[in-house]
Order: structure tokens, then C-alpha cells, then sequence
């Protein structure tokens, strides 16, 4: 009975990389777009140096928005990728 | 005359496959709202039937490694089959998301032990292949999305909620389809798989070829009509039962299950997508303050899984047993076969479960959650 553990371990990690990685990625776009909404709406003074982030206009906020997005689908992309070939 | 039977039963199977394992990909999004049930089963649906043309790996796989093949007969897969079934009714009727590639293993386990005795099963393999990864991947799984959550509520909460909602709703929809995909490339290859083999035992195909191309045809257009159809009981547990789901926590949810059975499929590990699944949404539950998770509907979970192997095993076994005695056996285990699928399907019309009321829970488990908390 052999296992491989480095494999099981490799798969961990990317799948845990992978996983955080597009949640985390599409959450800060999801907040550069609600710069655009004018985003002030659930509690601005919670957490300490997130009032620059807040602080964003709505073009750097788009701009940042788009940048997670792309990052995110080039992630989503690879694993279409991966299943394709 | 057995070889057809073995391929009708197969497809049968793949049916049963597909609506027990819709939840997998959609049950977040339907709770969520993000898709509604119909349009939710289209998407699953269509993109199962795609996954099924994209790879033929995990069909190659599937035929070799747990039971020694050379002494596997047609009746055998046939009774393999009949347990694999049976279970996937069973479960379903209790709305209990179980493995159908577990009750698949184990049907198949349990015909070839009576048909060729407990040396023809590979037990090693059997743990490192079966068990090991049973326990966990879900776990795996279920980790990511808690962690996956906690970060989405914490980043976000500095922004517009609509927005953010509204987000996470689109994000859900690219990775609900995700997990279908993936789902379509790894389920409706395990019956490819089956049928497969069942043809170059029965010398209809030479050794070693792959799948010819109505096989994977009609396995891929059998598993993406199951899931069509959809097994709304199951949907309605992970979507309802197990917690109360927002949009967040369904992306998360339904990332963490994609990124886990594509990484494990690429490092060649099999794994059951609806374990995944359920350990994510289990995570996605826990990750968000305050969010209550029944886990007392984890312990029916957890005992269903448990119990999926071997259940599956000894209905197998019989009937690998009565079919082995000839054409008689045959007919006799697919006419019970087909009554009891018959009894639970009327059972299951007592009380349905469509995709009008998938989203009412009708009667909530009566401890709520502080109690188990």
C-alpha cells in the first residue's frame, strides 16, 4: 500500500491557492466597483486602513475592479485549460 | 443478450448519476437565487454532456486497478450495476447527496467477491484509491471554503452590499458551470469506463481501445438528461438544509469544490464530486459569522457515506450471484431491480420535492442551531 503524500500535498496546496485566490481576487473587484456606487454604505470606519481603499474615484476604482477580474479569469482560464487537455 | 442488458443497465445508472449529483454544481446557486432551479439544471445539464466529449482519461482508469479485471464477467458488472442503482435510489428518496461513484466502487466490489472470490478484489487499492481520499478531500475541500468565505465577508465589508451581492451572483454562475464541467468530465466517464470494458470482455471490441463514439454519446446524453431532470430532494438539502446561504458563500463554495476536483483529477487522484461539494458548502457555512450550520444534517450526511460502500457491496454481490446462474438470473435480478425502483419512486410522490418548492423548507430539523453550535 503506497501513498503518495508529496502529491496529496501538492494538490492541497494549488487547490487551496487556486480556491482563495479568485475568492479574493473577485471580492477586492467586487469593492473597486463599489466605488462606482459610491460605496460608503456598510460601515467605512470598521477596519484601520481601509479608509484609502474607500477612498478610491470611481476610474481607479473600475481600474482596479478590471485587473482582479482579468487576474481572476486567467486563473479560471487555466483550469478550463486543464480540463480540456 | 447479457451485454445489452449490462449496457442499458449501465446507462440507467449514468441517469441515476446525473439528478443525484445536479446539487453538486447548482444547489448554492438555486438557493442563492442566482440561477433559477430550471434555467440552473439547463446550464448543469448541457455542460455535462460537453464535459463527457472532452476526456477519455478517467474511462481508461475506471476498468483497471480495484478489482482484477481478467476475472470479470459480464453478470458481474450487471450486478455491480443493480447496487450502484439501488443505493443512488435510496439516497435519493432521503434527499441524502451520497457518492455515486462510492456505490459504483462498491457494487462492483461486491460482484466480483462472489463471482470470483475476496482475492479478485484489490484492497490496497481500495483504501489508498477509495477511502483515503473520501476522507480527505472533503475536508480539503471544506477548509478552502471557510477560509474563502472568512476572507470574502472581510474584504468586502467595506463596500456596496448591492454591488457586492449583485457580484457574487454573476461570479456563482461561472463557477457553478465550472464544477458541472468538471463534473460531466469525471462522472459520465466512469460509465464510458463500464461500458467499455463490458464490450472487450464480451470480444465485441479489441483490448485496450477506448470508448467507441455512441458510448460516449449516449453515456454523456444519459447523464446530462439525469441531471436535467434534477434531483431536487438533494438540491434542497445542500441548498437549505445544511445552512442559510448567501452569494458569497456560494462562489466560494462552488470554487473551492472546482479548484479541489480539477487539481485532484490533474494529480490523478479520484475523488467523489459530491463529497467535495458537501465539504465546501459545509465551509462556506461556517465561514461567515454568525452563520448557523446543522450539523446535525452532517452526522446523516457523514452515515450515508459510510455505509455507501458496503450497502452498495452486498446488493451487488446478490445480484452478481443470481445473474451468474444465467439468463434466468438475469431477468429475475432486472425485474426486482426495476420493482424496487418502481416502489421508491412512488414513495417519493408522497411527498415531492420539484422546482417550484425546492427553495421552501418544509419542515426545518427541530434543534436549531445554538443547540449544536
Amino acid at each position: 500500500m503506497h501513498i503518495n503524500w508529496g502529491a496529496l500535498l501538492v494538490v492541497a496546496i494549488v487547490s487551496f491557492g487556486s480556491a482563495v485566490g479568485v475568492v479574493v481576487l473577485i471580492a477586492f473587484a467586487l469593492l473597486g466597483l463599489s466605488a462606482r456606487a459610491g460605496g460608503t454604505a456598510a460601515g467605512g470606519t470598521a477596519v484601520a486602513g481601509g479608509g484609502s481603499r474607500l477612498g478610491l474615484s470611481p476610474a481607479a476604482g473600475t481600474f482596479v475592479a478590471a485587473l482582479c477580474l482579468l487576474a481572476a479569469a486567467v486563473i479560471v482560464g487555466y483550469g478550463l485549460w486543464i480540463i480540456i487537455s | 443478450m447479457i451485454v445489452i442488458a449490462v449496457v442499458v443497465t449501465a446507462l440507467v445508472f449514468d441517469f441515476t448519476n446525473g439528478f443525484h449529483d445536479t446539487a453538486n454544481a447548482m444547489a448554492t446557486s438555486i438557493a442563492t437565487g442566482a440561477l433559477r432551479p430550471k434555467v440552473a439544471v439547463t446550464i448543469a445539464g448541457v455542460l455535462n454532456l460537453v464535459g463527457a466529449f472532452l476526456s477519455v482519461e478517467v474511462a481508461k482508469t475506471i476498468s483497471s486497478g480495484l478489482v482484477d479485471d481478467t476475472k470479470v464477467t459480464p453478470a458481474v458488472i450487471f450486478g455491480g450495476l443493480v447496487g450502484a442503482i439501488l443505493w443512488n435510489m435510496l439516497t435519493w428518496l432521503f434527499g441524502l447527496p451520497s457518492s455515486s461513484s462510492h456505490a459504483l466502487f462498491g457494487g462492483l466490489i461486491g460482484a466480483t467477491w462472489v463471482a470470483a472470490g475476496a482475492d479478485a478484489v484489490k484492497f490496497g487499492a481500495v483504501v489508498t484509491k477509495i477511502l483515503l481520499p473520501a476522507v480527505i478531500s472533503p475536508i480539503l475541500a471544506g477548509l478552502i471554503a471557510l477560509a474563502a468565505t472568512y476572507l470574502a465577508y472581510r474584504i468586502t465589508a467595506r463596500g456596496d452590499q448591492a454591488t457586492v451581492s449583485k457580484g457574487f451572483k454573476y461570479g456563482q454562475i461561472v463557477s457553478a458551470s465550472m464544477v458541472a464541467l468538471a463534473h460531466g468530465t469525471n462522472d459520465a466517464q466512469k460509465t464510458m469506463g463500464i461500458i467499455t470494458l463490458t464490450l472487450i470482455t464480451a470480444g465485441a471490441l479489441p483490448s485496450g481501445s477506448g470508448p467507441p463514439f455512441w458510448v460516449i454519446m449516449s453515456a454523456g446524453l444519459a447523464i446530462a438528461l439525469g441531471t436535467y431532470l434534477g434531483g431536487w430532494r438533494i438540491i434542497q438539502t445542500l441548498g437549505k438544509r445544511v445552512s442559510e446561504i448567501q452569494t458569497p458563500q456560494g462562489f466560494a463554495a462552488e470554487a473551492s469544490s472546482a479548484a479541489v476536483i480539477l487539481a485532484s483529477s490533474h494529480g490523478g487522484f479520484a475523488l467523489s464530486t459530491t463529497q467535495v461539494a458537501t465539504g465546501s458548502i459545509f465551509g462556506a457555512g461556517a465561514g461567515r459569522r454568525l452563520a448557523s450550520v446543522q450539523w446535525g444534517v452532517a452526522g446523516q450526511m457523514a452515515l450515508a457515506w459510510l455505509l455507501t460502500l458496503p450497502a452498495a457491496a452486498i446488493v451487488g454481490a446478490l445480484a452478481a450471484w443470481a445473474s451468474s446462474s444465467g439468463t434466468f438470473g438475469t431477468v429475475v435480478v432486472a425485474i426486482v431491480a426495476i420493482a424496487v425502483i418502481a416502489g421508491i419512486y412512488a414513495a417519493s410522490k408522497r411527498q415531492p420535492v420539484t422546482a417550484d418548492n425546492v427553495n421552501d423548507v418544509p419542515a426545518p430539523t427541530p434543534a436549531p442551531a445554538p443547540a449544536a453550535a
